[in-house]
């Protein structure tokens, strides 16, 4: 993975493969730490799956017996500076928190979080997605269900809406950036 | 600076149209690209946004760009499957955006696959 976006949407594909109905993704700069969630109403994780998830060769997957993403998030975060932390509960859902120290050498780039929110959206447009930005005390909040709402059926997953979005997205993170490259 | 407001105006364009764009029919050419974490990995982000940029661009309404997990080799990632009805699947594989873009207009416009990114032929 070369952007923290990338883990962003591999992570949130395991909350679509839990049948989640909300996908809720939160990035916090503030006080020089970055912190990244992604929160969901899947089917959750028994106590047992949860405490063999970060090991490799534990995995959802049916082609190979060997699944990467969280343990790539996890190194992602650890390498710097900063942690990893999963929850899970049966029939409510998963927590993934993953701090960074934002001025660490090692830390990736955010990337292209506008694309990971259009990928997502095209991958399963029935669930609701939304974004929380914040950078220290400015912030955005992106809402599939308020698009939803003023599209009136329209579909949310059609190309020209598609791009509108990424636009829109990517805007607003630059005004909460205020000039900075997270 | 987009806001909400210039979606209201792209709403009711699109109301307009004929748009049967939503449900998948057994004549649509389908494009499944790989989106598990070794296609993510690999470069499947920008390779999934080329085929949808190309397929809107092209106006190809009976084309469906859609995404699967692994697809079971992850060294060959990003990998990308092309079903044409009445035609043997194609796989293809270590495939770029610009890959995508060609194989848009040689296989799925003009019929003829990319023998350079079909798997077997690397």
């Amino acid at each position: 993975m070369r952007e923290l976006s990338l883990n962003i949407l591999d992570i949130a594909q395991n909350s679509i493969s839990a049948q989640a109905k909300n996908i809720t993704i939160l990035v916090r700069a503030s006080g020089g730490e970055l912190t990244i969630t992604i929160e969901d109403d899947g089917k959750g994780m028994s106590e047992e799956f949860l405490s063999k998830v970060m090991d490799p060769f534990t995995t959802t997957r049916t082609t190979r017996k060997v699944g990467m993403g969280l343990p790539l998030f996890k190194e992602a975060a650890e390498s710097s500076g900063g942690s990893m932390k999963i929850t899970s509960e049966l029939g409510v859902g998963t927590v993934v928190t993953a701090s960074f120290q934002i001025d660490h050498i090692d830390r990736m780039p955010l990337g292209d979080l506008a694309g990971t929110m259009t990928i997502l959206i095209m991958a399963k447009p029935e669930i609701d997605f939304v974004l929380e930005y914040a950078v220290e005390d400015r912030s955005y909040k992106f809402d599939t269900k308020e698009i939803k709402s003023i599209l009136d059926g329209v579909p949310i997953e059609s190309s020209e809406i598609i791009t509108y979005l990424e636009g829109l997205i990517n805007d607003n993170i630059t005004q909460v950036n205020g000039g900075a490259v997270i | 600076m987009k806001t909400l407001a210039e979606l209201n105006a792209i709403r009711e364009k699109m109301k307009n149209q004929i748009n049967n764009r939503e449900s998948v029919t057994s004549s649509d050419i389908r494009v499944v690209v790989g989106m598990a974490t070794c296609g993510i990995a690999a470069g499947a982000k920008p390779v999934f946004a080329a085929f949808n940029e190309e397929v809107a661009k092209r106006n190809l309404t009976n084309v469906k760009v859609t995404q699967a997990g692994c697809l079971g080799m992850c060294k060959l990632e990003p990998m990308v499957e092309v079903y044409v009805p009445g035609k043997e699947k194609v796989t293809y594989i270590k495939v770029t955006a610009e890959a995508a873009k060609q194989i848009i207009s040689d296989h799925i416009v003009n019929g003829n696959p990319v023998l350079k990114y079909v798997i077997g032929n690397e």
